[in-house]
């Protein structure tokens, strides 16, 4: 400090202000950890972000929520239930079957980290969860054809229930993917968006068609 | 390594001025062998010469051996090395499905389309396109054969998926390793000229896989004349393109082991087509047994029947 020793403070500039550091003055919403919330909020306040984002995937804009905060509970809610409506399509031929809970389970997992990936290695910048977050929301559609489908199947299994069935899958299986493109195609390199879509059109085809093919027993 | 590829890289830029100057001279560099300018003048006139396409290779060989190492250069624990796979844009990807649908005689299909940029992405997503086309095509096709009998019931057959994947992986993967390691071999005996990369070898395989997409379409007709032709003109298509390709690089060899190499390429290929054609597709022609046989269980199909 020897260069500062003829630097002088003139002795009429004021010094004021305010030594204390505060302590404890955040707001009274940081200090109330979840943990001591009833249970019900804690359920409602993640039912109410999942059914957010089932909106966002009916009406799909371009928004970020389904980016900036995903959760992985949709879509395991959607495989689930798609797995399960899956079932019960012929169970007597043990080898000419449907596809069991546990294949539709894997592909539909499996395909969606396989296309994250893929995703990922032609340069995309979306991050891993982020994007089988969306992936998985977008199932919603064809989880509703299937509803429909089997319904429909309820009513009868003749050429008009099937035109019907078709013509329902078709329009989910649009939607789902013209979705998915529209979160996810911000996010990749300009000339690679094609390569990208492709993918994932290939996967929401291979699900439509284990949901047209079902034939109950 | 960079030093020397730069120093390549001037020497051709150099050759090419005074090429363009003056069509018809030589150039001879003092430094480097005499096989680089007669290279450079046949770039420079009309392709369909094709004993300097095949030196094209070498020349070509040369550079991107060197460049083919200066590429990967991340370790390959990390998530770049495995980038460097998928370094392709969309318009490549379609200009190399061209490629491998309408085969050029004379153009090798690594020298012309991959040019030391080997994919992974078309082998991967060709081959997963192409199982799930022949199951689909196939319980497709089987529907529309046995509509109409009373005795059929529809089951979406999805065991053969499992079995499509694995044998069309299979063949896409252990037969370049096969043929690579082949290669490998015989380079160590015969100078080869014209050598590939396991990848680049991966990536013909791929590539040549996608005509059989629309074939297995195709094949949801029920006609057997039908089926056998459009089989035996995609084999063609797609087998010319491995020949083209694996013919230079083992045509200095002896000529019976060069020919049995390729020969063997031919084989497996209609193999995997033969194959996938008579397990996923039914036989028009066959007609559905009888419910009652004396082999089957009867009480078993008469519930079935319901």
């Amino acid at each position: 400090f020897a260069g500062l020793a003829d630097v002088s403070i003139s002795e009429d500039i004021p010094v004021e202000g305010e030594i204390t550091v505060p302590v404890g003055s955040r707001s009274p919403d940081e200090d109330y950890s979840t943990l001591d919330e009833p249970v019900r909020d804690t359920i409602m306040r993640d039912l109410k972000a999942v059914g957010k984002k089932f909106v966002h995937v009916m009406y799909p804009k371009k928004s970020s929520t389904l980016l900036r905060d995903w959760d992985l509970w949709g879509p395991l809610v959607l495989c689930v239930s798609l797995a399960l409506m899956l079932q019960g399509g012929s169970a007597d031929s043990k080898d000419d079957g449907g596809p069991q809970f546990a294949e539709v389970f894997v592909i539909i997992w499996f395909g969606a980290v396989v296309i994250t990936l893929n995703s990922k290695l032609l340069g995309g910048t979306i991050s891993f969860f982020q994007s089988l977050c969306v992936l998985g929301y977008c199932v919603l559609p064809l989880t509703v054809a299937m509803l429909v489908c089997r319904l429909v199947l309820l009513a009868g299994s003749g050429t008009v229930s099937f035109i019907i069935r078709l013509i329902v899958v078709v329009a989910m299986f649009g939607w789902s993917t013209l979705a998915s493109t529209a979160f996810l195609a911000d996010s990749q390199p300009p000339n690679r968006k094609a390569l990208v879509v492709y993918p994932i059109f290939l996967f929401y085809f291979v699900i439509s068609w284990m949901i047209l093919t079902f034939t109950p027993q | 390594i960079t030093c020397l590829v730069m120093y390549l890289f001037a020497e051709f830029d150099d050759a090419a001025n005074l090429l363009a100057a003056n069509p018809d001279a030589t150039t001879i560099s003092i430094d480097e062998p005499v096989e680089i300018p007669k290279n450079q003048r046949s770039r420079l006139q009309e392709p369909g010469r094709e004993e300097d396409d095949e030196l094209l290779g070498t020349d070509d060989s040369d550079k991107t051996e060197l460049l083919a190492g200066q590429k990967k250069s991340a370790p390959f624990w990390t998530f770049e090395y495995y980038q460097t796979f998928f370094d392709v844009d969309t318009y490549q990807v379609l200009d190399r499905i061209k490629g491998s649908v309408f085969p050029v005689p004379g153009k090798n299909f690594v020298r012309l389309y991959i040019r030391s940029n080997p994919d992974l992405y078309g082998p991967f997503w060709i081959c997963a396109t192409l199982v799930f086309t022949i199951a689909v095509s196939g319980n497709l096709s089987n529907f529309f054969i046995h509509l109409g009998k009373p005795t059929y019931h529809y089951v979406p057959q999805f065991r053969k998926v499992s079995i499509a994947a694995t044998a069309i992986y299979a063949y896409a993967w252990l037969v370049p390793l096969a043929v690579w390691g082949f290669l490998m071999w015989r380079n160590s005996k015969v100078m080869n000229i014209v050598s590939y990369s396991f990848l680049e070898i991966v990536c013909v395989y791929g590539y040549s896989l996608f005509i059989y997409i629309p074939t297995a379409i195709l094949w949801i007709i029920p006609q057997k004349v039908v089926r056998w032709v459009m089989m035996m003109f995609s084999l063609c298509l797609s087998g010319s393109v491995l020949v083209m390709t694996f013919w230079p690089a083992v045509r200095d060899d002896n000529r019976r082991i060069a020919l049995a190499t390729v020969g063997m390429i031919v084989l497996l290929h209609a193999l995997l087509a033969v194959g996938c054609l008579a397990y996923f597709f039914d036989a028009p022609e066959l007609d559905f047994p009888a419910p009652i046989s004396p082999t089957h269980n009867g009480t078993t199909v008469i519930t079935k029947s319901q």
